[in-house]
């Protein structure tokens, strides 16, 4: 009986969480809203263990809506590209919504659960439909349902802090201009090529070898508009207010997952289709991006150091890592490819660890956390402050922590390219790192303060301790990680190389 | 389409902003429906009388985003209302010191 869904596996895994959140938007409860989507999301999960059992089989899926065939219909590809992408998706966000119910009743209306699930939800699908999708407008479509949900939810923090409004007016605007410029770009491309599907586009574009101004046009507002979505320096000015003023439990999706998606559908784009002009690639990968990354590493990590709100430190300590990952897509091979999904899918364990641990102890102190205030909170709240501890290293990249795989593979990538004056400006940022991070330590272990340990909530802290474990676990244990990146960088860069 | 960036840019109203930003997007949504004319085309309707055909699939994108930017104008507008109740104004300027106030 379960066959006949099994079937649509690749269109259920975005379907569901939207019809679900349809279903519990106007929910009064208090919890049943959050069983739903747990359940939901353990099918969610399900499902995608299915497609990794599919791919492991055949290595591509491609899923035709309403069985009109590509170019004409709508389809979904999964293949070795965002196979990866999709399972950590899949049970970072099992686990987070374990971890969101205590979060959101304590910092919004218990009666707006219902709408906020829903929410969440519709942000889960439609992020997830980034991942999935094979079709340049209905990613469009994603792009602007996932901003959509993420600002009412950001909104929703406004019972906190009323600046979570402007927070989220800022996105709506600035997320709008972005989607709209890469609406712009698509048309370009559409009225050259007179197709939407990108391996059609391909095979379209193709025929304009020598490259017509208007692909050229097209290609660049597609690649800005994602930039915006995807916070690269210097059009990320959304995202630090965004990240921080969002009710925790969200912020912690946000985090981890939001950008990370649109990140990998730029890459698909970059190195799927605009890879037959190789010329236009290199210009924009070396002139563009490339110092741009550069820019977003430093910068990034120098203002960190000066915040003082624990959240808004971590929001540009992400600026800064997004540039990680820019840099290594920048680089054109196949290390370096690889060294950037590496990084994509610890970077989401890691931010999603410490906006996890950080969001608890916000509850706990009732007001925005600041570095004065986690004076003694590794004495008071032992469990999960050993959980930001080992995130936190992770972040700056000690060994036996997933951290130090990435920067491994970002060193060994930068080596082979001979980009040593990259090397030592991230070496840099790592050292800096150490500073920032080790403000909060000195808060957190090093004050006079001395307070007896307090109870924790086990419901909060197993799914901080199920990511913090998981970070340790992929970084003595690294082949999953390693084997999804090198497969995402096969099929991305054996296109570049014919 | 420049014309609607450049209130979103200026103005230091935020209702203007979202004015200006439907403006900026119509503009999009007519570029796509430009590139659907096929010369001498008419409606795509099967008649004996036509030889040619106008493109209705750019007709059919845009229809689908004219209801994003319909959602992200309402949204916006919620927005703006629940900083005008929140500040009781909307302008970016008066919010900006009053921010500052309270930073103090």
């Amino acid at each position: 009986m379960f066959d006949i869904f099994l079937d649509d596996a690749p269109a259920l895994v975005v379907v569901l969480p939207l019809l679900i959140s349809a279903i519990i938007a106007f929910m009064p409860s208090k919890i049943w809203p959050w069983i739903i989507s747990i359940i939901t999301l353990f099918l969610h999960l399900f499902l995608s263990l299915h497609l990794l059992k599919e791919i492991s089989v055949s290595g591509l899926i491609i899923y035709e809506f309403g069985n009109w065939e590509p170019p004409w219909g709508i389809s979904f590809k999964i293949d070795g590209v965002n196979i990866g992408l999709q399972l950590l998706f899949s049970i970072f966000v099992l686990v987070s919504t374990f971890y969101s119910r205590k979060i959101f009743l304590n910092e919004i209306d218990y009666r707006d659960s219902g709408k906020a699930y829903s929410l969440w939800l519709l942000a889960v699908g439609s992020l997830n439909g980034i991942i999935l999708t094979n079709d340049i407008f209905n990613l469009f479509v994603f792009l602007e349902i996932s901003a959509l949900a993420s600002i009412s939810l950001i909104a929703l923090g406004a019972g906190q802090n009323r600046k979570a409004l402007l927070a989220a007016f800022n996105y709506l605007i600035i997320g709008a201009i972005g989607a709209t410029f890469y609406v712009i770009g698509v048309g370009f491309a559409y009225a050259m090529t007179g197709t939407l599907n990108m391996n059609d586009l391909v095979i379209q574009l193709a025929q304009y070898s020598d490259g017509q101004l208007a692909i050229f046009a097209g290609m660049s507002f597609m690649l800005i508009g994602l930039m915006v979505k995807a916070a690269i320096f210097p059009v990320h000015i959304w995202l630090p207010p965004a990240y921080s003023y969002a009710p925790s439990a969200f912020s912690t999706l946000l985090a981890a997952l939001a950008t990370k998606t649109i990140l990998y559908f730029f890459v698909r784009l970059l190195y799927e289709v605009f890879i037959i002009y190789p010329s236009y690639l290199s210009l924009f990968l070396d002139f563009v991006l490339y110092p741009l990354s550069l820019l977003a590493i430093f910068i990034g990590t120098v203002i960190a150091i000066y915040q003082d709100d624990i959240k808004k430190l971590l929001a540009f300590s992400s600026i800064a890592q997004i540039g990680y990952i820019t840099l290594a897509f920048s680089l054109k091979d196949h290390s370096g490819v690889a060294s950037g999904f590496v990084h994509i899918l610890n970077h989401a364990l890691i931010k999603g660890g410490l906006f996890m641990a950080v969001g608890y102890f916000a509850i706990l102190y009732k007001d925005r956390v600041t570095l004065n205030s986690l004076k003694g909170f590794g004495y008071k709240y032992p469990i999960t402050s050993f959980a930001l501890l080992i995130c936190g290293l992770s972040l700056i990249g000690l060994p036996l922590t997933n951290g130090f795989i990435s920067k491994l593979y970002l060193f060994q990538a930068l080596y082979t390219n001979q980009m040593y004056f990259s090397i030592a400006l991230v070496a840099v940022s790592s050292a800096l790192a150490v500073v920032y991070f080790w403000k909060i330590v000195e808060q957190m272990w090093f004050s006079e303060i001395k307070f007896k340990s307090e109870k924790e909530d086990a419901y909060i802290y197993l799914p901080i301790w199920i990511v913090t474990i998981s970070i340790i676990i992929f970084g003595i244990y690294s082949t999953p990680i390693i084997e999804f990146s090198n497969l995402s960088a096969d099929y991305l860069i054996s296109g570049y190389q014919n | 389409m420049v014309g609607g960036l450049f209130i979103i840019i200026t103005s230091q109203n935020y209702l203007k902003k979202v004015v200006g930003l439907a403006i900026f997007q119509t503009a999009v949504f007519v570029f796509f429906v430009s590139l659907a004319k096929v010369l001498d085309g008419t409606a795509p309707i099967l008649t004996k009388m036509a030889n040619a055909y106008s493109n209705p699939l750019p007709h059919v994108l845009i229809l689908t985003a004219i209801v994003v930017g319909v959602a992200t104008s309402a949204l916006g507008l919620a927005l703006v209302l629940q900083i005008y109740k929140n500040y009781e104004t909307i302008e970016e300027k008066e919010i900006e010191s009053l921010e500052l106030k309270s930073d103090k």
